[in-house]
């Protein structure tokens, strides 16, 4: 060919891809439309749920006109119709006065947000998020709320990444960064730099856990908000998740059977040290663990064959259990007793 | 906060990281043009100091970067929102994909000088990422999509050496500094143009993640084929006189002014740490609002854009070495900068100015000078081995930095750093001398 001949085959293929890419573009936005002002697949149903009951608050997922917005089911019946909410949000807990609720703003500089929600699902306050939001619990009373969130998480991919986690009253003061706590390594006190606080749960308004991460190692420690401190008190546990009663750890264990990446749910008996790995999941769960009652665990998970939809999942805490669709089309599970 | 331990950013890669601003192309393609005012000299009558074939590799790099940055841009929101990953997973496998990166380019290197046509070595690398980029659109799983970026990457690792070849053997040898600053500049407007596409794809379709893989696709197949198409097979190819290469003799690569430049490039590059430390240096000292993170990448690639072609030229002038080494005093200057926030409100901004213009110091110079210190037919090699010692050192230099600012303290240790750095440039200055004088006019 020559030079003029290919300058022109060049310009053929321009054309050719922007014609391509413009056309799967404009089918992208013709389903995304669609889709948006699809009604739910799944039962659902105006009436508020019934009062008193205990429920389930989470992230409805399917894809239609209520993505993204919290749902809400009576414990009796996980799988019958559902109530919305309204309330978009990317994670979400809630007690029955509150609820917290982190979500991404998209734009040309996505804006990331942690709001607090009445009782009503409205808007009561709301706070900056560093970066994409990645776990949120609220204290048993509803008066403290604790957020993680990715910091650069837009850069994550040259230069590493970092979480921050900050806990705050609900429409109060916040204690700040987990990160400027004291932090206290197997009993004695020391000033990393490299550390990393994520994925809180409360015991009540002054104590808690959390994950830290420093010089390699995961540790769940305990914090004291009162004193700002944070005592480790295990290593190798990721993301916990305190039992109704309080004796109990829920977490993510970093690998899966057969040597795979991902994490495993698991339990610490925080009395005797004692944990029990439950690799009847083996698929990767990578969330933080919601106990739906003092024997059973709960966690989302994304569909392999169809994008952007996740179901929540019930796990029993015994070796061997098998986990059972709970909820379909669901996330970010929070059980409001 | 947690360590930042990337190491820097690799010479010749484009600006990893988030978006950028595009308002310098237009200068810049201004100072591609051979002003009359500028061709005082007999050469440039003959051969424009950036000739086609540079800017056409630099566009070949622009739309790759537009391609990798824009999906770049979206993958934390993508595997958190689409995948339900959370992007903590990345983090542990990244410094595996730099090291194999690295370790591809001496490969391709030699590869490239082996086979003679570092076209062709090129075009593998840029295909690869390109199929790498189909299998991203159906890979759903951790597992299947760090393997697509571990492809992606060893893409990245094989084109870049033998693509400076070429920009080294096409250019003018006394505007060679200058070549590479418009081919930096080039593949920054690119970088800069991904992410702002991807977020006005998603603007238009909330959840078209699959528009902006496609996108991606199409710009990846775009780069490659302007490559095959529109630059001649025989840049930086063997010529019949030259004698075919039949093994890596690393003997022949390793001239004397090569190896000064290696140990010189190499002690420099230990004292050299991932830019995100220096992002926690200012965010720790100067209560910079952590939401602002991203725009500190920005600023870094505004000041490398604005920088890249300008000091090139000054390369050009006054020595190449010179720039190469006293660059490092600008980095130097940053250290200081951060870690004594002492300009107020003024400090990020002329911390990431004199960041910005270290990489434009030094990085397209690098392999300037690295294409100049070995035999032509060995060129790609000679690139190939300096950039990976740059690489090699600056992730030694972050991790030795994590442990001293474990023990020392984030202003402490950046002090020291910067005060480390300024003392070595004499000696290095020295060290270099006139390796790579302007070739005579």
């Amino acid at each position: 060919m020559t030079a003029r001949q290919r300058s022109v085959a060049f310009l053929v293929l321009v054309l050719l891809v922007l014609g391509a890419g413009t056309a799967y573009a404009l089918g992208d936005l013709h389903r995304s439309r669609e889709q948006l002002s699809r009604p739910p697949t799944v039962p659902s149903r105006e009436s508020a749920i019934a009062p008193g009951g205990p429920y389930l608050a989470f992230r409805h997922t399917g894809l239609d006109s209520e993505y993204g917005v919290v749902a809400l089911v009576p414990l009796a019946d996980p799988a019958g119709p559902r109530t919305f909410t309204g309330a978009d949000c990317d994670r979400v807990d809630a007690t029955r006065d509150h609820a917290s609720c982190l979500v991404s703003e998209r734009g040309v500089v996505t804006d990331f947000e942690a709001r607090t929600l009445g009782a009503d699902w409205q808007v009561e306050g709301t706070a900056p998020l560093p970066g994409l939001p990645s776990r949120t619990r609220l204290s048993p009373d509803g008066s403290l709320v604790a957020t993680t969130s990715f910091v650069a998480g837009h850069s994550y991919l040259s230069d590493g990444f970092s979480t921050a986690t900050v806990i705050r009253e609900l429409g109060g003061r916040s204690y700040g960064n987990l990160e400027k706590f004291a932090l206290e390594v197997d009993g004695s006190a020391t000033v990393p730099r490299d550390r990393n606080v994520w994925g809180v749960t409360f015991l009540d308004d002054t104590t808690f856990y959390a994950t830290v991460a420093t010089g390699g190692t995961t540790y769940l420690a305990r914090g004291d908000l009162e004193a700002r401190t944070l005592s480790t008190v295990a290593t190798g546990v990721e993301c916990p998740s305190l039992s109704p009663d309080g004796t109990r750890v829920a977490f993510k264990q970093a690998g899966r059977p057969g040597g795979r990446p991902g994490w495993t749910p698991a339990v610490l008996d925080l009395a005797t040290g004692a944990r029990l790995v439950l690799d009847g999941e083996s698929r990767n769960v990578d969330d933080q663990l919601e106990w739906l009652d003092e024997d059973t665990l709960l966690y989302g998970l994304p569909r392999d064959d169809e994008a952007g939809v996740t179901d929540v999942w019930s796990l029993g805490v015994a070796a061997g259990a098998e986990p059972v669709l709970l909820v379909e089309q669901a996330w970010s599970p929070a059980v409001v007793r | 906060m947690a360590a930042l331990e990337g190491p820097g950013r690799a010479p010749g890669e484009a600006r990893s990281g988030s978006s950028t601003f595009t308002r310098r192309g237009v200068r810049l393609y201004l100072s591609l043009r051979d002003r009359p005012g500028t061709s005082t000299e007999p050469r440039e009558a003959r051969r424009p100091p950036v000739g086609r074939v540079v800017v056409t590799l630099g566009v070949v790099s622009l739309l790759t970067d537009i391609s990798s940055e824009s999906v770049a841009s979206i993958l934390p929101l993508y595997l958190t929102a689409v995948v339900g990953l959370s992007p903590a997973a990345f983090g542990l496998v990244d410094g595996l994909y730099q090291g194999i990166s690295a370790l591809v380019r001496v490969v391709s290197g030699w590869g490239s000088d082996r086979t003679g046509h570092p076209k062709w070595v090129a075009m593998a690398g840029y295909g690869l990422s390109f199929v790498a980029r189909i299998f991203l659109l159906f890979a759903g799983g951790l597992a299947a999509i760090s393997s697509v970026l571990a492809v992606d990457r060893i893409g990245k690792g094989i084109r870049t050496a033998p693509r400076d070849a070429m920009i080294s053997a096409a250019a003018d040898p006394a505007h060679l500094g200058r070549a590479f600053g418009v081919h930096r500049s080039l593949d920054t407007v690119g970088a800069a143009i991904g992410p702002l596409l991807a977020a006005l794809i998603l603007w238009a379709i909330p959840d078209g993640y699959g528009t902006v893989l496609v996108t991606s696709l199409c710009f990846a197949f775009l780069g490659v084929a302007l490559l095959g198409l529109l630059v001649p097979s025989g840049t930086g190819a063997r010529t019949p006189a030259q004698a075919p290469v039949p093994e890596f003799r690393w003997r022949e690569v390793s001239t004397p002014s090569l190896r000064r430049l290696l140990v010189v490039a190499g002690v420099l590059g230990l004292l050299t740490v991932g830019d995100g430390f220096l992002y926690l240096v200012l965010l720790d000292s100067t209560e910079f609002d952590p939401r602002w993170f991203p725009v500190l990448y920005v600023g870094t690639n505004v000041a490398y854009l604005a920088l890249a072609v300008p000091l090139g030229r000054l390369a050009d002038r006054v020595g190449r070495t010179r720039v190469l080494v006293l660059g490092h005093l600008a980095l130097a200057a940053a250290y200081l900068c951060a870690a004594l926030p002492l300009l107020g409100a003024a400090t990020a901004v002329v911390t990431l100015a004199l960041l910005g213009t270290f990489y434009a110091a030094t990085d397209g110079v690098l392999a300037a000078v690295a294409g100049r210190v070995v035999p032509a037919h060995l060129r790609a090699s000679g690139i190939a081995t300096a950039q990976t010692v740059v690489v090699v050192a600056r992730m030694l230099a972050s991790v030795g930095f994590g442990l001293l600012w474990f023990a020392l303290g984030p202003t402490v240790a950046m002090l020291a750093l910067g005060a480390v750095l300024a003392a070595v440039v004499p000696a290095a200055l020295a060290a270099l001398g006139r390796l790579d004088e302007p070739a005579p006019a």
